[in-house]
Order: C-alpha cells, then sequence, then structure tokens
C-alpha cells in the first residue's frame, strides 16, 4: 500500500528520507515536504510511517486491489518499547493490537570488540563468536565425519 | 558541467569489505570484528542499515532454530528436512553447518533484546512449527543493524554497488568493489584484500500478478534486485541452481505468511466448494515424481502442483479456512499481529475488502517466482565447504569462499543452502566473515592492486545513463517517449514480459520448454543491448538503472540453467513441457554456469550431489 504524506503535517525533516528502504520519499523541492516519488516500488513497509516524528505519513491500499475507507494506523514508542496498531475496515469496524518490540535499553549490545579477544590458534577451528557457550548444549560444536558423505543418487 | 563535473572520487580502503547491510551483512560485520580486532570492516548498503533488507519491516518468526538445548532437533535433522523439500538437492555440507551454529545466532539475538515468546507450560521458546519459533519481530532489523553498527569500522549507508574490482596483481583475485552515492552521485572506489556479497536475490524478475500501484507488493522486498548474483557473476564466479527458483502460495494480493496459520492455528485449505483437494492430485503427481510424493512433510513445491491442478480443474478459489481457529480469542490476535510483524500489506487488504478471518475464508493464490537462496529453495553463488567434513569437490579453500579468490558470500547469495531463512542468513554472514578474516591473515595479506583503467572506464560506463538523458531529452516536448533512450521502468517492464512468457511466469502458469527459452535469451540479449541506451533523469533513476543491470543478469542466468536441466524437478515452482517427469538418473546433480563478461558466453557443468546424512 503505497504511502502518501499530509501536507500540514509534514515539516520537512527528511527522517523518512534517510530511513526509506526503496528510496522513494523525497523531498518536494517547491513544497520543501517529503512525498512518496515512486508509489509502484513502495513494499508498504511501514518504516518511513514508523520513523516520521509528526505522524505525517500514512498510507491508502493499493489502487488495484484496495477499496477506499480502511486505514491501518501505527505509533512506534522506543521508550515503552512498544508498538500499537489501529485497524479500520472499509465498513467501520475497528481492531487494536499492542506488541512489544524490545526487551533491552536501545544502545545497550555489547559489541564483539569489547569481549575478550580470541586465542589466535581458534581462529583454525570451526566454533564461532562466543561458542561453544552460546550453543547451550553438552559436547561442544556437532560436527560430521568426511565418512559420512556418500556421493551419489538419492 | 560536463559529465564528470562537481562529482568527487571517494577511495575506501578496507581489509575485509562486506557488501549489503541485511541479515547476513550484518552477521558477518560482526563476526569479522571479533576475529579480526585490527582490521578495517567496512559495511557498505545502498539503503540505510536501520531499515534495510528483507527484514526490514520485521518478522513475526525466526524459521531455522534447532532447540539443541532441549533436545528438539539436531543440525543432521534439518539437513533431512532441507533436501526432502527441495526434492533430493542441497548442498548438505553447508546446511549442516549453519543448522549447527544457528541456535548459538538465536540465543545471542534475544540476549541483544530481541522479544522471543515463550510456551507458558514449558519455559521453552514457543514453537509455531518443527523448525519455527515466534518473536515479536518489529525492530529485529534495528537491534541487528545496532550490533553490526558496533562491530564496523564504518558502515556507508546509501551507496549502490554495481560492480566488483579484480587484483590485478594475481589472477583470479578478487579487489574491491565500485558504486556511487545515490544522495551525492559521488563515485566510490572500495579496494579491500577479501569481500563478502551479502546482498539481496531477486524480486521483479518476472512480471508480478498486480498491475500499476500493487507491483510494488511483491512477497518478496522490491529492493532485493539481484545484486546477490550479479556481483560474482560478472567476475565469473561459478553460480549453482539458478533454475530452482520459487514460487509461493500466500494469501491473495497482500501475499501475506501462512506458515503460522497453516502450523500454529491449524488451519487448513479447501477448495472453491469447500473440499479437500491435495489428495485428488496424489497418482498426477506420483506420476511426475514418483516416490517425492511420499514424503513427509510433503515438499513445498508439490503443494503449489495440487493447488494448481484444482485451479486448472476450474475448482478455484482456493481459501484457508480459518473461521474455526479465529473463534479463540488468542488465536486471533496471533493471526493479525502475524502480519502486522511482517506483511503490514495483508491487513490492509483485508480491512480494504472488509475481510474479517473469523468471519470469512480468505483466498490463497500461488505468486510470481523469485529467485533467492535463503528461503525454500537454493539458488546462489557456488562456494567452498566447511573445512573438518566437507568432500574434495566442494572444497577449495576458505569456508563460504566462491570460485574467485578472496571473494565470499552468506545468505541469498550463497546457493544450495535452502531454509536458512533470517536466524541462518545472519549464521551464514558469520561463517563467512571468520573464514575471511582468517584468509586477510594467510593467503590474502597484500592488498590487492586494482587496475585505475578498469575503475575510471567503469565509472563512465555507471553514469552514461544521466548523459544519455541529458541529451535525448532536448529531442521530446515532455512525457516519458523518447527515441533515444529507455526509461529503467520500461526496461523493467519488458525484463518481466520476457521472464513471464518464456521462463516459465504466471501467464503461462509456470510453464515453458527449449524452443521458448532459446526465444527467450534471444529477447534477454537484446534487453542487454539496449542497456547501453538507458537514460537516468537522476540519481534515483541511475539506482534503477544499476538495479535492472543486475536483474537482467540475473535473468540470464536463471533462463541458461532452466534451459540446461532438462527435467522437472520441481512442478509447482515450473514446468519443463518438453520434459516432464523428474529424472534421478540423469539429473540428480547440482547445475554449474560461469560466465564469461568478454564473450558474454555461458558454460555449463554438472556437479555431484553428496547425501552425508542418511
Amino acid at each position: 500500500m503505497p504511502t502518501f504524506v499530509y501536507m500540514t503535517r509534514c515539516d520537512g525533516c527528511g527522517h523518512c528520507v534517510d530511513i526509506c528502504p526503496s528510496d522513494i520519499m523525497h523531498v518536494d523541492k517547491t513544497y520543501r515536504r517529503a512525498y512518496n516519488i515512486e508509489p509502484n516500488m513502495c513494499w508498504e513497509c511501514y518504516s518511513c510511517v514508523k520513523a516520521c516524528p509528526q505522524n505525517a505519513i500514512d498510507v491508502r491500499g493499493y489502487a488495484d486491489f484496495a477499496p477506499l475507507g480502511h486505514s491501518v494506523r501505527t505509533l512506534r514508542e522506543e521508550a515503552k518499547g512498544t508498538i500499537s496498531w489501529r485497524l479500520k475496515f472499509r465498513d467501520g469496524r475497528e481492531k487494536n493490537f499492542v506488541s512489544p518490540i524490545r526487551t533491552t535499553s536501545w544502545g545497550s549490545i555489547k559489541g564483539p570488540a569489547e569481549y575478550a579477544a580470541p586465542a589466535a590458534a581458534d581462529l583454525a577451528g570451526q566454533e564461532l563468536a562466543h561458542e561453544p557457550g552460546a550453543l547451550k548444549v553438552k559436547g561442544g560444536l556437532p560436527a560430521l565425519r568426511p565418512d559420512q558423505l556418500k556421493r551419489g543418487v538419492a | 558541467m560536463g559529465l564528470f563535473g562537481g562529482r568527487k572520487t571517494v577511495f575506501v580502503d578496507a581489509d575485509i569489505l562486506v557488501i549489503g547491510g541485511g541479515m547476513a551483512g550484518c552477521g558477518a560485520t560482526y563476526e569479522s570484528r571479533y576475529w579480526g580486532r585490527d582490521l578495517r570492516i567496512v559495511c557498505v548498503e545502498k539503503a540505510n542499515i536501520e531499515r534495510s533488507g528483507a527484514v526490514a519491516q520485521g518478522l513475526y518468526a525466526i524459521n531455522c532454530y534447532m532447540g539443541m538445548q532441549w533436545g528438539e532437533n539436531q543440525p543432521e535433522d534439518h539437513v533431512r528436512y532441507a533436501r526432502n523439500d527441495l526434492m533430493g538437492l542441497v548442498r548438505e555440507d553447508l546446511g549442516y553447518d549453519i543448522a549447527r551454529h544457528v541456535d548459538g545466532t538465536v540465543h545471542m539475538l534475544e540476549e541483544w533484546g530481541l522479544p522471543i515468546m515463550r510456551d507458558p507450560k514449558t519455559g521453552r521458546y514457543q514453537r509455531e512449527g518443527k523448525w519455527q519459533i515466534m518473536i515479536h519481530g518489529e525492530s529485529y532489523k534495528p537491534i541487528v543493524a545496532e550490533a553490526a553498527r558496533k562491530a564496523a569500522t564504518e558502515v556507508c549507508n546509501r551507496i549502490m554497488v554495481t560492480h566488483l574490482l579484480m587484483d590485478q596483481s594475481k589472477p583470479n583475485r578478487v579487489g574491491g568493489a565500485v558504486g556511487f552515492n545515490v544522495r551525492t552521485g559521488d563515485f566510490h572506489v572500495f579496494r579491500a584484500k577479501a569481500v563478502i556479497v551479502a546482498a539481496g536475490g531477486a524480486s521483479h524478475i518476472f512480471k508480478p500478478r498486480a498491475v500499476g500501484e500493487g507491483m510494488g507488493r511483491t512477497w518478496y522486498a522490491p529492493w532485493s534486485s539481484a545484486s546477490a548474483y550479479a556481483l560474482p557473476i560478472e567476475v565469473g564466479a561459478k553460480m549453482t541452481q539458478m533454475e530452482n527458483r520459487i514460487v509461493l502460495t500466500r494469501f491473495k494480493d497482500g501475499y501475506g505468511p501462512v506458515g503460522a496459520y497453516f502450523l500454529h492455528l491449524k488451519t487448513y485449505t479447501q477448495n472453491g466448494y469447500g473440499e479437500e483437494y491435495e489428495k485428488r492430485w496424489y497418482d498426477d503427481t506420483k506420476a511426475l515424481v514418483g516416490e517425492y510424493v511420499d514424503r513427509h512433510p510433503v515438499p513445498t513445491c508439490l503443494r503449489n502442483h495440487a493447488l494448481l491442478k484444482e485451479v486448472a480443474a476450474g475448482r478455484g478459489p482456493i481459501r484457508m479456512v480459518t473461521k474455526e481457529a479465529f473463534q479463540d480469542p488468542h488465536k486471533e490476535v496471533v493471526g493479525w499481529e502475524n502480519f502486522l510483524g511482517m506483511t503490514i500489506g495483508q491487513a490492509v487488504v483485508w480491512a480494504s475488502q472488509n475481510i474479517d478471518p473469523k468471519e470469512v475464508n480468505p483466498e490463497l493464490t500461488t505468486s510470481e517466482p523469485y529467485v533467492m537462496g535463503s528461503h525454500a529453495t537454493c539458488s546462489g553463488a557456488w562456494a567452498s565447504g566447511p573445512e573438518d567434513y566437507a568432500p574434495v569437490e566442494y572444497q577449495w579453500g576458505y569456508n563460504r569462499m566462491m570460485t574467485v579468490d578472496g571473494l565470499f558470500g552468506a545468505g541469498d547469495t550463497i546457493g544450495g543452502t535452502a531454509h536458512k531463512f533470517s536466524s541462518g542468513s545472519f549464521t551464514e554472514g558469520r561463517i563467512a566473515g571468520k573464514a575471511a578474516v582468517k584468509y586477510v591473515l594467510e593467503k590474502g595479506k597484500e592488498q590487492p592492486r586494482v587496475s585505475e583503467q578498469e575503475y575510471r572506464d567503469l565509472e563512465k560506463l555507471i553514469y552514461q545513463p544521466l548523459e544519455n538523458y541529458r541529451i535525448g531529452r532536448n529531442e521530446i516536448v515532455a512525457g516519458t517517449v523518447s527515441p533515444s533512450y529507455l526509461l529503467p521502468i520500461h526496461g523493467l517492464q519488458r525484463l518481466e514480459k520476457i521472464m513471464d512468457e518464456y521462463v516459465g511466469g504466471i501467464s503461462t502458469n509456470y510453464m515453458t520448454n527449449g524452443v521458448l527459452l532459446n526465444r527467450g535469451l534471444e529477447l534477454l540479449a537484446m534487453l542487454k543491448e539496449d542497456m547501453s541506451r538507458m537514460g537516468a533523469e537522476d540519481l534515483h533513476q541511475l539506482q534503477r538503472t544499476w538495479e535492472l543491470h543486475h536483474r537482467l543478469l540475473a535473468s540470464e542466468s536463471v533462463t541458461h540453467h532452466t534451459l540446461f536441466r532438462k527435467e522437472t524437478r520441481w512442478p509447482g515452482y515450473y514446468y519443463r513441457g518438453d520434459h516432464m517427469k523428474l529424472d534421478d538418473e540423469n539429473w540428480h546433480c547440482f547445475t554449474l554456469s560461469r560466465y564469461d563478461r568478454k564473450s558474454g558466453k555461458w558454460a555449463m557443468e554438472k556437479a555431484p550431489v553428496y547425501h552425508i546424512v542418511d
């Protein structure tokens, strides 16, 4: 469903331009506000809708199969760690949903270089970072023997 | 202003260059840093890694998790499953390798803050099916991107990589890549000791069912533009199983996923008259594929086949029976959140058409074909296997290294490893990342020498569409019709039409044959010639032009592979009308291709399949 931008709400900040995976949210040179330059390459991923600080971006279902009168709105709150959805059907029925989006604080991931450096000899082995511990199995990383390989027809 | 007036050339030197910052690219970046503390690790992405790749809008499930800690599955079980689903042909060495590491990846994702649902009775991860666990994955990609940003020396967003560069001092060794900044227009030259291609598979090479605005509502992301294949193909890396395109049975128009519906909500399908139909086509399918139809679970392509036959018999549409399951309020919430978490467009379609699955059984349809390497299909590059057990034919260097020295891949890029999905792609990125570090510290210590002549020639080629447009535009009053240039959308629609009509798209019910494929190749060759006359009005159109270039090369590869394999291995994905049966005697093998960019010729060969697990 392609996105569109409400003229009175957009302040041209460009967050949507920065985030759009399809590079289709651009700022109009005359109005200094964002718009969808290529609706037929929009995946309705809602990345721009979620990123807009002014809630200026909405969507209208693809004209070739979606009758008018519906709406699917969302509010993503990073500090609360939730995303809320409100669906409105063409006939007016409504449905509401809320889901968690993250269990830890933003920016809290430990970078790989913050862990103790692996021994040089471990580079030759098959274990990846944090293994075997991260696998939570007894007996370490599973492996096959070369003689378990059989060439041919099933 | 001349052709290159005001445009800068930016040089970026790296030890390891990761192309594409999706799941595989973020995994590769993270792992490269863990093992290569002092290395320059650069991740380049045409969008913004915060929301890029196939997981940009989120996921509601992780489809590849063994659960070894609870004894749920072992890696060899996953190999059997993937082999069965792909009608016998997967790289079992590579698949096992992902399966043995993937649990560690998932535990890491949970530690980073990805909400994974738990079964309240057992305390284990909530299973959706045997391999799938359920997540609240709206922020799956931002979480993974945070880890990658902390690992990379530099993340270069909004740079579209168009070509790889080769080392001039050593034969068959990669040396870097070139591309352009889609915001500033600057030309970028990356010089790297090792390159990991972690770009996206291919949507929009076959004509989609939707028309007009809806053409963006493809199953796979419209920004997955086959760079995963075109970049390695152009430098002569061998590709495998490119004929193995995938067709998805999904909710109509929105392509909303059916996995949670089948597996967790226990909904089921029936024809337009409320009848079960799959059993009806058992004998028909058995005549085509023999005992493969008796395998459990029934391979995805064969279930498609039954659906297609039933619709062709005049008993459509096929519907998902949801009315019973949705009476349970918990299941209703899961059903809707499943879409909102990963395919929002399906919720929009249902809201717009007043489809409440509690009251109406929604329609299903089969999608246009896609070419990719991470879902229930395995197109991609031919890669070296794990050192500890891969057979000799599968091992010529470092794990996940292609047939070009120093060139690695992961995710959609690597062929033969179906059913890796998001967690497996991230894991394969990690495997490639570690191997690339090893390569850089051992064999690839020397900085490659890239040819200035080569990248300057490429620079001219890359920006030519802007010049074509600038000059040609003066010939016409206004509008999009020019005798001198084609716009990228024109080229894309021609490509989609050729592939659709000649290579087994929706218009022919996925049917093709040798005559059609050869004619398709002739038409693709003419489109290839026309690519030198593409016109781009701005940098956005220039990005679309090079995406089209990548899609076209991948399509050529798909067509050659489809022509080479003289059997119908995956009925329901595509049919060779001139070879309608599965032929294990001659085709229980991988197909390999190598493209020679000087002559434009494709060399095809077979490679043996090894079964490592009973």
